[in-house]
């Protein structure tokens, strides 16, 4: 853990320098699961960032109450109502259909391990306002992870983003929208980004 | 309700070979990537997940039956008419499964250090990883309210015990194939995780040719 943080940096921290999907390699599974289109992976990405923001703000109201031998469990039980929240919420403002492909992914995001990473590395640890603003950092980081992999994959895969159609004549492949295409293009990704690094540390 | 043995042998195959929880659900991916370095961690992993989602498929079942769901079968029915007729699905199943699980993986843990210290030693170190793996808590979602057909506690139990066996086989697989990676010369960009990704990219493929095999 660095030294204080600017308020601007505490947000911007969880965006790039320590993104949880990208860098942290936290919370993989909804992230392959529901990338298949832009909309699936924005939707999921709103709900982990109303989650990881209100679950961060509650832990680090109690922080001081929770006694240390029974924190894990008291940290799934708060975030594990916020889901069931956020849940009912979605499934009465959202349209049917992505509930319908989100499935069992929303329930799921109790035992997403960013939100417990926060939660125990931060939250428990830092005042009520950098923690808020830790928690929408990294669910910003985390949608925006979501947003990259799922461009590529409906890009690839159907020829489309939001929807609209990229070229008249691509012939889409499919297989970047099934279960393959998920491990390859976040594996890829991955690589780019060590490539990137590794230049860097060549410069330096 | 007779057993259905060719209903059974259709779930085993299916949540084995067909859907995957690891290559075609995308559940338990961080042990699968985290645990999967060598073929002794796999094997104790995967049997440690194995005999928790046995477990927790039949526990969870009986909660979603007996407690949450509306009805003359709750058992808080008969106390708070109320209960009885709304029943707690939507408000309470996702905090009571990951509690139970929570508890169940606790007691293995305890009754397995009394019981059968060799089996502790070997498997310990797993145990408290699992109550954050989320194949556990999606076989639980899956085997009751997500089902394509509602199971019955047999299948729903077998179901847990055959995704198990899959998680097994994946991480065994992975982990054969990742200790022979490290032998291999490639490119800097690609070492660790992501060529572990585009190993596990391969793999889905060779089990999407299971597809079709069953249909459940």
């Amino acid at each position: 853990m660095n030294k204080e943080h600017t308020i601007i940096q505490e947000f911007t921290k969880g965006l790039f320098a320590h993104n949880p999907l990208f860098v942290a390699l936290l919370g993989m599974c909804p992230s392959l699961a529901v990338t298949t289109s832009v909309r699936n992976g924005l939707a999921m990405g709103m709900a982990v960032i109303l989650v990881i923001t209100l679950s961060n703000v509650l832990i680090s109201l109690i922080r001081n109450q929770i006694p240390k031998a029974v924190r894990i469990p008291c940290f799934i039980v708060v975030i594990a109502a916020f889901v069931t929240m956020v849940e009912l919420l979605m499934k009465a403002y959202l349209p049917p259909e992505i509930n319908e492909s989100l499935g069992i992914f929303i329930p799921l995001i109790v035992v997403n391990c960013v939100i417990m990473y926060r939660a125990e590395d931060f939250a428990s640890k830092h005042g009520v306002f950098r923690s808020a603003i830790d928690g929408i950092g990294m669910g910003a980081g985390f949608t925006l992870a979501l947003a990259t992999l799922s461009t590529i994959r409906e890009a690839i895969g159907v020829g489309t983003i939001l929807g609209v159609k990229i070229s008249e004549t691509y012939q889409p492949a499919s297989v970047m929208i099934m279960a393959p295409g998920a491990f390859l293009g976040l594996g890829l990704l991955l690589a780019y980004f060590n490539w990137r690094r590794l230049r860097k540390g060549e410069k330096a | 309700m007779g057993v259905d043995l060719n209903t059974l042998f259709t779930i085993i195959i299916s949540a084995i070979f067909v859907n995957n929880y690891v290559l075609a659900r995308f559940l338990g991916l961080c042990p699968f990537f985290g645990v999967s370095k060598s073929t002794d961690a796999a094997l104790g992993m995967g049997m440690a997940v194995t005999f928790v989602m046995t477990i927790a498929s039949a526990a969870t079942w009986v909660t979603y039956n007996y407690v949450l769901l509306p009805g003359p079968s709750n058992i808080f029915g008969s106390v708070f008419p109320g209960v009885a007729e709304t029943g707690m699905v939507d408000v309470l199943k996702t905090i009571s499964y990951i509690l139970i699980i929570a508890a169940l993986v606790q007691l293995v843990e305890t009754v397995m250090k009394k019981m059968t210290p060799a089996l502790y030693d070997s498997l310990g170190i797993y145990l408290p990883l699992i109550t954050t793996n989320c194949a556990i808590l999606g076989v639980a979602l899956l085997g009751t309210t997500n089902a394509p057909a509602h199971l019955s506690i047999l299948e729903a139990t077998v179901q847990g015990f055959a995704g198990g066996i899959g998680f097994t086989l994946a991480l065994l697989l992975m982990s054969g194939v990742r200790e022979r990676l490290i032998l291999l010369d490639l490119p800097k960009s690609f070492r660790g995780v992501p060529i572990a990704f585009i190993s596990a990219s391969m793999m889905a493929l060779a089990f999407m040719g299971f597809s079709g095999m069953v249909s459940w």
